[in-house]
């Protein structure tokens, strides 16, 4: 590959998907575009280039994007998000969501499911407390090839046994020879669909627990602070949102702020949080709060599962 | 420095679980049956066992019956790990008072996953 077929492809794929490489990556781009090449009938990543550059190969730039993210993923990934959610988003929400006794939830940078699952398993553990309750978890991702295999939700010996309590995988999962398939009663809690952070996801509605984490990292700040700033425009004041052990939003934006003693934990910063009332409040039900300690969320079943609503 | 006895009657897998438990900050005892395995128990319990399923003289699930009937038997972390990796035998091991599960093969992310989720690590 030419310096010049690099760059072309450095700003291709920054354009595309945000993905920042820098000038020492070519290894990268060839041990990822190679088989690439090769499934196309191309020799080589020039001949990759330059089929790329023909009109209507659409098909081929996509699977060149989507060959160059990164989708390692586990199931309870750094352990702390999911007990942060389990100890702190979700009994903040049962109370504070009592009357509506509904919450969203977003996986914005889904990959193949394991994050999304795990938020699933929490709820599941929790269900005593969320009867009648409307709870969606969106997962979303820029790869399709993912997204097909969460919504399969079918995983190898190898990774069900990364951050996957044992306990869980008796519970949660059936085995088929060397695979392991995640339930369908937590498969249907989960809605997949493609989505480019780069682009305008606003239609997706508001969100009350925004989970984007190991995907901001691979961007360059101004795209950092973009995509924070138009999250943050998609949450009521009390929202939660959950980066990535190695990302943060200090020193890049204060549309979010992070929680004392809650690592990898955000709320909406200064001014955005002012602006935008809980969404409780913004539809009407000010002053119907319900009693502390006495979430409606413990009252006795009236629906005995998690519903799942299909937006 | 935690301790852990390693039970296997593979001489490679001692090893191989050795190298990767020592990398761990443990300190390691082996032994190759769960008899011997027993014997060392009853010396001195380890903080964590690293067990085999299939064993000659007494197999892992039988030393686990009676390692927890044992005085402190309770008390270290018990990790099965084995080719035993069908949903009936991780269901009698937990059942039997195991507290977790490694379907071999595993590597080096695989114990550290499993003993960070009994809270060895
Ligand atoms: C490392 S995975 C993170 C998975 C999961 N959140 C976790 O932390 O384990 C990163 C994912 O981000 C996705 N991704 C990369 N760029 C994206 C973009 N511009 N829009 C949406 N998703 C993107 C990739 O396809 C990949 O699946």
């Amino acid at each position: 590959m030419t310096p010049n077929e690099y760059d072309y492809l450095r700003g291709y794929l920054k354009q595309q998907s945000g993905l920042v490489l820098t000038a020492e990556k070519q290894y990268l781009i060839e041990s990822r575009l190679l088989p690439v090449a090769r499934k196309a009938g191309l020799a080589s990543i020039s001949a990759l280039v330059a089929k790329m550059k023909e009109p209507g190969q659409s098909r081929i730039c996509e699977a060149v994007v989507e060959a160059m993210t990164t989708n390692e993923s586990f199931f309870f990934r750094d352990k702390t998000p999911f007990e942060h959610f389990v100890d702190t988003m979700l009994p903040k929400m049962l109370e504070a969501r009592a009357r509506e006794r509904r919450l969203r939830i977003w996986c914005a940078a889904a990959s193949t499911g394991q994050e999304p699952y795990s938020l699933a398993m929490c709820l599941k553990e929790a269900e005593a407390k969320l009867a009648g309750w409307r709870i969606e978890i969106i997962g979303t991702d820029l790869s399709n090839e993912v997204l097909d295999k969460a919504r399969a939700g079918v995983y190898s010996q190898f990774e069900v046994q990364r951050g996957l309590p044992i306990n869980h995988l008796l519970k949660y999962f059936t085995q088929n020879g060397d695979t392991w398939q995640i339930s369908s009663t937590l498969r249907s809690m989960v809605q997949y669909r493609k989505l480019n952070l780069l682009e305008n996801f606003s239609t997706l509605g508001q969100f009350d627990i925004v989970f984007c984490r190991n995907v901001l990292i691979y961007f360059d700040n101004p795209t950092k602070v973009d995509i924070l700033g138009r999250i943050s425009k998609m949450m009521p004041a009390d929202g939660f949102l959950v980066l990535g052990a190695a990302e943060t939003v200090v020193g890049l934006t204060d549309a979010f702020k992070p929680m004392t003693e809650k690592r990898g934990l955000y709320q909406l910063g200064g001014a955005a949080a002012a602006a935008t009332p809980p969404r409780g409040l913004a539809t009407g039900t000010l002053g119907t709060t319900a009693p502390t300690g006495a979430a409606g969320a413990l009252r006795p079943a009236i629906a005995p599962r998690l519903s799942v609503v299909r937006p | 420095m935690k301790n852990c006895l390693v039970v296997d009657d593979s001489s490679v897998i001692r090893k191989v679980a050795r190298r990767i438990l020592e990398d761990l900050s443990f300190e390691i005892a082996e032994a190759e049956d769960g008899m011997k395995a027993l014997e060392a128990c009853r010396k001195g319990m380890p903080e964590a066992i690293l067990l085999d399923w299939n064993m000659p003289v007494m197999d892992g699930l039988e030393f686990l019956a009676q390692l927890r009937r044992e005085p402190g038997g309770e008390k270290p972390k018990v990790v099965f790990c084995t080719t035993e990796n069908d949903v009936a035998h991780i269901a009698k091991a937990m059942r039997a008072g195991a507290d977790e599960y490694i379907m071999k093969p595993f590597d080096r992310e695989i114990v550290e996953a499993k003993f960070a989720e009994v809270g060895l690590i």
